[in-house]
């Protein structure tokens, strides 16, 4: 039997396999609260987490040399569809799906992945710091997918994914002073962008200082949201009972609002119970990092942690009423989420670089 | 990084404790009180009329059975019995529930489109049906059908992706949203703004009472400048020919008709089309969804002769009285390839008059010769041709006037002068809308002082700033001598007035004077090559069928743009079917007739 696990723990990494499992378990309990006791919601859900423990899996398998080498196709692969998706049709409204007859995905999805590894690839292929020539390459390979979701429009995930592509250019060293000027640029451009940002996203922005300006749509998400986690108190309500979810008054309640049904079912050791969930993940992702050999492997597992406690905070903090209402859901907890396949697949090159590592330690 | 995760996640901690500790008591109360929902009250659509007051555009109340499937404890039961009592197929009920795979709080659609009586029946029985009920839809409906369909556009149901272009708060609980043509472009007047009520609820969420209520304010009611009556004769006009008429009043610019044939039913747009219908649509040989009077770009051909010949006097390219002589043909160089005029057998000497009488290629030959294509380049964009009208309509195409750059540019090969010549004739490159075609016969009608052609004409509030109308009051092309504008019309009328004129077969009823041009644009050169008879010529390659003009020439009411496509002789097709509408034009309105007395 221990033979069996530490076989199964050199080709897995179990401790952060077995995080992962807990969220899981814990989003599709709670997800069959929000849906309303939907059998369907919950079959479809275990359906999208099976997807993603494979892709998660066979990535795992993986050593990261080959990610070296598929980086590049996924990027590309990933920039062609959506220069198709982009050109597809008559061109009314948004354009990000690709139809492949039972299943629909973004080519947004691939980018979430290539431009880390992409990225990576470069500033560890360099010295460091990363010079002049290669920062400037580095944000080439960024910037050219995210200005190509941008115009989508998704300004979401292409904030998302320009992060996740900045942050390995952070972690891979530069100069205090760049991130300074970059910074003072970047507060100076705020009001700027204000002119270029839609009018929905100028109302979110405005809701959140003032939830009663917009008593039909995000202000009433916040106010019910609110309520909900509130009365949720330090019990909770018990699950099934929460009357916020159940009578409707909290919208996106299976989706991106999730969490506030969480709350109010389980109550605020709830919550410490879910926090130690990805606590135990992310903790455990950040000691693969520090045991990882190479900078390649190093830089990418600090942006997949580095994203991954994004969309959490990000979901959380609009869901307390602390951050615009935006649309990004709890990683593995929210149901729909496209990105659930993403998210797995990244843990699986967590898993990559921890299983291989061990592997070339025993040679 | 780890520092800032730790003090971000302590933040939110923090935050839920300050919710759900400190402060449960007060959220426990106020979930406790929430039995209050806010519904939106959604606006009613503006209406549309035609000119003469003919509801073109309106808004239906249609009924849906709906069910919220968590709140039906045996759907099965249920739905048999929701079958037996309003004599619905139970297997299409489940089936329609089935194929909502959705959120099982959501409200599904069972039935749209509910009968009076079904409605009825439901209400009476309604106490047996928990957690379905019926509501209403409104829903929009053109009574005209196809006369109206690429003027109108319609409406349909509002996906995902054109929400987030949207302002939620007006847009939620609207179901339709304007998405092509008129609905399209004068969405945000045609919309209203939307109110919400407050309502109290019991625990099954019934509504107990309205709390507070702000009424929404409904979308303006428009009248659009075109003429019913006169795109319903358009309509019948082209039954059975794929062009498109437009018919501008030259004095302000007003679409009078504006008809794209063959057309569609845009009623089936609005509550979602079938996928069979959609294809049969899209598949159809002639394109029933595709509007020619604003997207169909086609070779101009003659039509654009009084242009050219006006753009050369004014240049003093050419004088009006000097000849030019016509063999049948013209050559570049002695011993070049031989242009060849229409009429095989040559015009002899031909005038700039007789030139648009019988519209002579010859004479156009050597007068793009002389001109340049930059000459003709420069006549034609006054006119308003290879550029937009800019018509309050989503999707117009500019056409093409070509010129030496516009070549290098986008061919990036070099202009040769044969290609000038055949330019000339507007033919080779040289691309126009009907839509643009119409504008420029306007121009030519008003003596240069048109207007934008538009198709907005008034609503109660007029919103000429939120739709652009153009308001300009200087005329739109200012010629040296105003006496060149007289010859081209006397040319024009001569057209159809003349013994030689080609549409000499097409005068207008009650001798009202028809100043006009028609043309016959080659879609490929196999007739003149080969020199077929034209039936022997397979349709897609015949002549396409033009014809332009207005009336009465001295005081034009209407100007007129026919093209038939693959019709043929412009003289023979498409100018009977312009005297149509221009007849039944003038049928009403005596008062203006100026005959002419010479």
């Amino acid at each position: 039997m221990i033979t069996l696990l530490s076989i199964l723990n050199r080709r897995v990494d179990l401790p952060l396999a077995g995080g992962l499992a807990v969220l899981c378990v814990l989003g599709l309990v709670v997800l069959f609260s929000a849906s309303g006791e939907s059998t369907e919601v919950l079959i479809s859900q275990v359906i999208r987490i099976g997807i993603g423990i494979f892709v998660m899996l066979s990535i795992a398998q993986l050593p990261p040399s080959a990610l070296l080498r598929i980086g590049p196709i996924l990027y590309v692969s990933g920039i062609l569809l959506l220069i198709t998706v982009a050109f597809w049709g008559d061109g009314q409204g948004a354009r990000r799906w690709i139809d492949l007859g039972y299943i629909r995905f973004q080519p947004s999805e691939i980018l979430k992945l290539a431009v880390p590894i992409v990225t990576a690839a470069i500033v560890s292929n360099r010295s460091l710091p990363p010079s002049a020539r290669g920062l400037l390459l580095c944000v080439l390979v960024i910037f050219l997918p995210v200005i190509l979701i941008y115009f989508q429009p998704d300004l979401g995930t292409a904030i998302l994914v320009a992060l996740s592509g900045l942050i390995i250019i952070f972690l891979g060293g530069i100069s205090w002073r760049i991130i300074r000027y970059s910074s003072f640029l970047l507060c100076c451009f705020a009001p700027v962008a204000w002119y270029f940002i839609r009018d929905y996203q100028k109302q979110r922005i405005l809701t959140l200082f003032a939830p009663e300006r917009d008593p039909l749509g995000a202000g009433y998400h916040i106010i019910q949201s609110k309520i909900a986690i509130g009365s949720g108190g330090t019990y909770g309500k018990g699950w099934l009972n929460g009357t916020q979810s159940h009578l409707e008054f909290l919208p996106e309640r299976a989706t991106d609002f999730i969490f506030a049904v969480y709350c109010e079912e389980f109550g605020f050791v709830g919550v410490l119970v879910l926090f130690m969930a990805y606590a135990l993940v992310v903790i455990r992702s950040i000691v693969i990092l520090y045991d990882a050999q190479d900078t390649f492997s190093r830089l990418l597992g600090g942006a997949i942690i580095f994203t991954f406690v994004s969309y959490v905070f990000v979901n959380i903090g609009m869901v307390v009423g602390l951050l615009p209402v935006v649309g990004v859901p709890l990683p593995l907890i929210s149901y729909g989420g496209t990105s659930m396949v993403t998210i797995l697949g990244s843990f699986g090159i967590l898993m990559s670089i921890q299983t291989h590592k061990k592997f070339y330690a025993n040679v | 990084m780890c520092v800032v995760f730790v003090l971000v996640a302590l933040g939110l901690v923090v935050r839920l404790f300050y919710l759900q500790i400190q402060n449960n008591e007060h959220f426990s109360t106020r979930s406790l009180e929430n039995r209050i929902k806010i519904e939106p009250l959604v606006p009613a659509r503006g209406l549309i009329f035609s000119r003469n007051g003919k509801l073109i555009a309106g808004n239906s109340t249609s009924f849906s059975l709906v069910a919220i499937p968590e709140k039906i404890d045996d759907m099965k039961a249920s739905l048999d019995r929701l079958g037996e009592k309003l004599g619905l197929d139970e297997a299409q009920l489940e089936q329609s529930l089935i194929s909502y795979k959705g959120k099982s709080f959501e409200k599904h659609v069972l039935k749209a489109n509910l009968t009076e009586k079904e409605a009825a029946i439901f209400a009476a029985n309604r106490f047996q049906f928990p957690g379905v009920s019926v509501i209403p839809n409104s829903s929009r409906y053109y009574p005209l059908g196809e006369e109206m369909a690429h003027v109108l556009g319609y409406v349909g149901r509002i996906r995902s992706e054109e929400l987030k272009d949207l302002d939620e708060a007006n847009y939620r609980g609207t179901r339709l949203i304007g998405k092509t043509g008129i609905e399209g472009s004068l969405e945000p007047l045609l919309h209203g703004t939307s109110g919400y009520q407050r309502v109290e609820v019991n625990a099954e969420g019934r509504v107990i009472r309205v709390v507070e209520r702000r009424a929404s304010i409904p979308g303006e009611n428009i009248q659009l400048t075109i003429d019913a009556d006169l795109q319903s004769e358009a309509f019948k006009a082209l039954s059975g020919k794929v062009g498109a008429i437009v018919a501008i009043d030259p004095n302000n610019g007003e679409i009078l008709v504006a008809m794209s044939n063959p057309s569609f039913d845009p009623n089936l747009f609005v509550n979602g089309i079938t996928q069979k219908q959609y294809d049969a649509l899209i598949h159809s040989k002639d394109r029933g969804l595709f509007n020619r009077f604003l997207r169909g770009q086609y070779p101009p051909g003659s039509i654009i002769k009084p242009i050219v010949a006006l753009g050369a006097l004014e240049a003093g390219i050419k004088r009006h009285d000097v000849n030019v002589f016509c063999p049948g043909f013209f050559r570049l160089t002695e011993d070049g390839r031989p242009y060849r005029c229409w009429a095989k057998e040559g015009h002899g000497n031909v005038n700039m008059t007789a030139s648009i009488v019988r519209s002579c290629d010859v004479y156009y030959y050597s007068l793009a010769k002389k001109f340049g294509i930059q000459g003709l380049h420069d006549s034609l964009t006054l006119f308003g041709l290879g550029e937009k009208t800019g018509v309050n309509l989503p999707g117009e195409k500019a056409g093409l006037v070509p010129s030496v750059d516009w070549k290098r540019e986008k061919l990036g090969k070099s202009w040769y002068e044969g290609e000038t010549l055949i330019s000339g004739i507007g033919q080779g490159f040289m691309l126009a809308t009907p839509m643009q075609l119409a504008y420029a016969t306007s121009i030519l009608a008003s003596k240069g002082d048109a207007k934008t052609p538009h198709l907005f004409r008034a609503s109660k509030h007029n919103f000429l700033d939120e739709i652009n109308l153009p308001q300009s009051d200087s005329a739109t092309v200012v010629l040296k001598n105003q006496n060149n504008w007289d010859l081209v019309r006397e040319a024009m009328v001569q057209v159809v007035h003349g013994r030689s004129g080609t549409a000499r077969s097409s005068k207008l009823a009650n001798g009202i004077i028809f100043a006009g041009k028609t043309g016959t644009a080659q879609v490929s050169s196999v007739d003149r090559e080969l020199e077929l008879q034209p039936d022997e010529i397979p349709v897609h390659l015949r002549d396409h069928s033009l014809f332009v003009g207005y009336a009465p020439a001295e005081n034009p009411a209407i100007a007129i743009a026919v093209v038939i496509e693959n019709g043929g002789s412009g003289s023979r097709v498409a100018a009977p079917i312009a005297k149509r509408v221009v007849d039944k034009f003038f049928a009403g309105k005596s008062k203006i007739l100026t005959s002419r007395n010479k």
